[in-house]
């Protein structure tokens, strides 16, 4: 690992003075991505702001109609909460999933969504769900927020703050792990949400997106029938060594069905 | 270079240390605690696995500034009085282990998930240990001893 320097800070206004203030400065929350990725010499910043200390980031609040998840809680605390397990109990599975026990203990809501991996498996959540990404500065509705590979709307020294979860009516997530990371070859979240249904989808291309189709056919009928038979085409789907372009695309008419049948 | 103080097996001890110090090479290195391991590079392996403040995490992903003011188990930790804890014990019972390489960090996951699941059948342990690798791919014994530890 390259030479840097370390700074806690102590509230988001101070983390982002830090950041302002560093010649090429980054954020540190749970540091599952960025330390193996700085071990591996991939990434050398100048200076790390570790957001550990700040309490206003941390925790879960539930009100009647939405869960709201402060950035820096793990994925073990959203997986354990009986909270969310009550509320939202699809996406206390999803955090469940998350790689393993010891990186759920330090991974991050806000650094998995910052990062936006084409196969993390937030992402799927915050789009089927229909979350709002509170930064610093401004609300980001789901439908905004994925911009493509590693690509987000945030801007340079925007920082997550929080994420909030409108609740569903009902809501399931099926994931089809790689055999080999365990990632998301493809996860999908149906939900019926109170805007309506819902089809989110994660691991298929550069980053999570919708399938309107679904949504539509759901809409007129909540089976995993009325998904079977539709197919999303393959143009521009991820490929690699564990699955093809038409193989995600075919996953994702799968595990549709498999998440609707949950809770049809 | 900046100071960092914690717990480790329960002593109080500190240390100037570069930023980019990892958490296992403070162990290893500045504490001569060598039972925990290193078997990779990307955060995988689990060979590494200690308790920070009682909970299971990697510490080859984890600076040791980041650990300013916790409380560290590691392997060396377990045993009291000359006595094995009970985890060690049943890997010991079960024969949990080949070469012995991934077992630290086998033993720091199995109380770990025990503390989480006291009643843990097979499945679960397996689909707990997920973040641990064998390289003599020795889980069947793994897995009874965890299952069966008298924690
Ligand atoms: C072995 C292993 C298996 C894994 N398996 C999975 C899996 O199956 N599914 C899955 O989804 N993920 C998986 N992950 C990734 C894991 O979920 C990470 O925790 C997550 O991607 C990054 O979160 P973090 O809190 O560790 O962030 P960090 O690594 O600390 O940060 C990641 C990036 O986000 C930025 N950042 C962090 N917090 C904020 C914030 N609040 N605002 C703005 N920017 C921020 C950082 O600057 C950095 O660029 C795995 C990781 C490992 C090591
Ligand atoms: S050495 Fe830490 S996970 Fe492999
Ligand atoms: S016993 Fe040899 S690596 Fe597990």
């Amino acid at each position: 690992m390259y030479q840097f320097e370390y700074h806690k800070a102590s509230s988001v206004d101070d983390a982002l003075k830090k950041l302002g203030g560093a010649e090429d400065g980054k954020i540190l929350a749970g540091g599952m991505t960025l330390l193996p990725t700085m071990k591996q010499r991939l990434a050398a910043p100048s200076d790390l702001i570790d957001l550990a200390g700040i309490a206003d980031l941390k925790g879960i609040k539930v009100d009647g109609k939405t869960v709201t998840i402060g950035a820096m809680t793990t994925h073990w605390e959203v997986h354990s909460s009986k909270e969310v397990q009550k509320a939202i109990p699809a996406l206390s599975d999803l955090a469940g999933l998350i790689g393993d026990p010891m990186v759920r203990h330090r991974g991050t809501i806000g650094g998995s969504l910052a990062n936006s991996d084409p196969s993390a498996d937030y992402p799927a959540a915050v789009m089927g769900l229909g979350a709002t990404i509170k930064t610093n500065k401004r609300e980001i509705a789901a439908d905004d927020y994925f911009k493509g590979l590693f690509e987000t709307a945030l801007e340079d020294g925007e920082l997550i703050v929080a994420v909030s979860f409108p609740i569903p009516k009902r809501a399931a997530y099926q994931k089809f792990p790689q055999p080999a990371s365990r990632y998301a070859m493809v996860g999908v979240m149906v939900a019926e949400t109170p805007s309506g249904i819902r089809v989110g989808v994660t691991g298929a291309g550069p980053c999570a997106f919708r399938v309107p189709e679904m949504e539509k056919a759901l809409t007129a009928k909540f089976s995993a029938d009325s998904v079977a038979g539709i197919t999303i085409p393959s143009d521009g789907l991820n490929a690699d060594l564990h699955g093809s372009a038409d193989y995600r695309a075919h996953l994702v008419t799968v595990m549709a069905k498999r998440a609707a049948a949950t809770i049809a | 270079m900046g100071k960092v103080s914690m717990t480790v097996n329960g002593k109080a001890v500190s240390a100037d240390v570069e930023p980019r110090t990892l958490l296992v090479e403070y162990l290893r290195e500045h504490l001569r605690l060598t039972g925990t391991h290193v078997g990779c590079d990307t955060t995988q392996c689990g060979a590494c696995t200690v308790h920070v403040n009682g909970q299971a995490m990697k510490s080859c992903t984890m600076l040791a500034v980041q650990a300013e003011g916790a409380d560290v188990t590691t392997i060396e930790g377990l045993a009291k009085d000359g006595k094995l804890h009970p985890m060690q014990a049943s890997f010991k019972e079960h024969h949990g282990l080949q070469c012995g390489f991934c077992t630290p960090g086998m033993v720091m996951a199995g109380i770990d998930i025990r503390r989480r699941h006291p009643k843990a059948d097979e499945k679960t342990v397996r689909h707990e240990l997920e973040g641990n690798i064998c390289r003599c791919t020795g889980y069947h014994n793994i897995v009874k001893a965890i299952m069966n530890a008298e924690v």
